[in-house]
């Protein structure tokens, strides 16, 4: 397709080949598809007045490949363009047709403008670095900088007299004290057995002590649900909230 | 040193960014320094610092003068945690930056055309970085904002005002020719922006 397009360095091709093979650049080098299409031109050292823009065209395809799809937009943009040049190169045109424009004049314009904004990065880059090569007074941002900027270097004496300061100021928090109170189920079964192998009923009043402890309400309640569980005993309620009546279960008696 | 290059140097210790050189004029007037000008005490105070082995140098930037440190110690410096160097910009800042600077005041889309890249993530960060300034809004759809730089870009690239930046007939290849509204050339852009205070001479 090259011999469509007036190529100005006839010797080119195969060379162009062999290095755009071995040639193999991470995108992040990039800043824009113009960047790139600057650094294929550089690269195979061809007339910017004069781009062969079906071989760029592949070549850049080729390069953009590899992008990731979120970046990879603008330079698809730009590979619809040069695509579009391409077709444009291989219309019929009469001989001696004087108005013909190259439709390559509206990229090789954008490619200078572009190429002209890098010079002035490289003096920006110059001067920039000049000048970060010196400081002035007291940057309070930069004071702040410097706590990321490296690695943090103390002993352990410092470390932990750092945290025993932390430590000292610290509010001493409110301390509750909570005293194990474990209930007794176990004892709470038996107190219901004994009461049960005398008596075939028996209330809830009955195996209450007198001023019971709430835990030992806890331990004979979970005590008559235990046994009615295994079926030594079942509990009827008249109604609701009433006290419930202990009955001895005379299966189990069987049993 | 002359009293008058004593308090100018008091005055530039004491700030932390260049101080424009109307300020230092106006100190100058009253200070009362008989003979003695501005021009004359900030070249005595340059010589100072230069021909009697300082380790800081005065420098002119942005509009104005500025003690800074000399590079040969900011290794050390830096080393002793003093003072940190402010991280380099990206490639696509630079040119971002390199656009707004010839171009300005400039919108987005304008940058984003040259660039091929769309750039509103970048003009945010140089934003923060008080690197560039919303200076208008342009004519047309949606009344697009308008960058330009600010002193501070001056100052951290070492500038003393926009016209030092190369012209565009200096560049190797010469700008496309201007369009009616945006100045092609850093000094109508610094004069357009308000910006860059001029220097008394």
């Amino acid at each position: 397709m090259d011999d469509v397009i007036s190529v100005s360095h006839g010797s080119n091709g195969s060379a162009a080949a062999a290095t755009s093979e071995v040639f193999v650049v991470e995108l992040a080098e990039y800043s824009g598809p113009l960047d790139l299409l600057l650094t294929l031109i550089r690269d195979e050292q061809i007339d910017i007045y004069d781009i062969p823009i079906a071989r760029i065209a592949e070549q850049f395809l080729g390069r953009i490949s590899s992008l990731k799809l979120d970046e990879a937009a603008d330079y698809l943009e730009m590979a619809a363009r040069l695509v579009r040049i391409k077709a444009q190169m291989l219309l019929p045109r009469r001989e001696g047709e004087d108005l013909w424009e190259d439709p390559r004049a509206e990229l090789v314009r954008r490619l200078l403008e572009y190429q002209q904004v890098r010079e002035v990065v490289d003096v920006l880059e110059r001067r920039s670095e000049d000048r970060r090569g010196r400081f002035a007074r007291a940057y309070t941002q930069q004071a702040a900088l410097i706590a990321v900027s490296r690695p943090l270097t103390i002993s352990l004496p410092e470390l932990l007299s750092a945290v025993d300061r932390v430590l000292r100021l610290a509010k001493k928090p409110h301390v509750h004290d909570v005293v194990p109170r474990a209930l007794d189920v176990d004892g709470a079964i038996g107190i219901v057995r004994a009461l049960l192998a005398i008596r075939a009923h028996a209330q809830w009043k009955d195996i209450l002590p007198r001023k019971a402890e709430p835990w030992e309400v806890l331990s004979l309640l979970l005590a008559l649900l235990e046994l009615a569980k295994r079926g030594e005993l079942r509990l009827t309620q008249p109604r609701a909230f009433a006290a419930f009546e202990i009955t001895r279960d005379s299966s189990s008696e069987a049993a | 040193m002359t009293p008058l290059a004593k308090l100018l140097e008091a005055a530039l210790f004491a700030s932390a960014a260049p101080v424009p050189v109307d300020a230092l004029s106006l100190m100058a007037s009253h200070a009362d320094d008989g003979e003695t000008t501005l021009d004359a005490a900030l070249d005595e105070l340059k010589a100072h610092y230069d021909n009697e082995g300082h380790g800081v140098e005065l420098v002119e930037v942005a509009g104005g003068w500025q003690i800074l440190t000399r590079p040969e110690y900011t290794e050390a410096i830096e080393r002793a945690q003093l003072a940190a160097r402010p991280q380099r910009l990206s490639a696509a800042a630079l040119e971002t930056l390199a656009i707004i600077a010839y171009r300005q005041p400039i919108g987005r889309a304008e940058i984003e055309e040259i660039r091929g890249v769309g750039a509103g993530a970048i003009l945010k960060s140089l934003h923060e970085r008080g690197l560039i300034d919303i200076v208008g809004r342009g004519e047309g759809l949606g009344r697009p904002l308008l960058y330009g730089t600010t002193p501070s870009f001056l100052e951290q690239f070492a500038l003393r005002h926009l016209e030092e930046l190369p012209r565009a007939d200096e560049l190797a290849i010469a700008l496309r020719a201007p369009r009616p509204a945006t100045p092609t050339s850093p000094v109508a852009a610094a004069t357009g922006n308000g910006e860059a205070p001029a220097r008394a001479d």
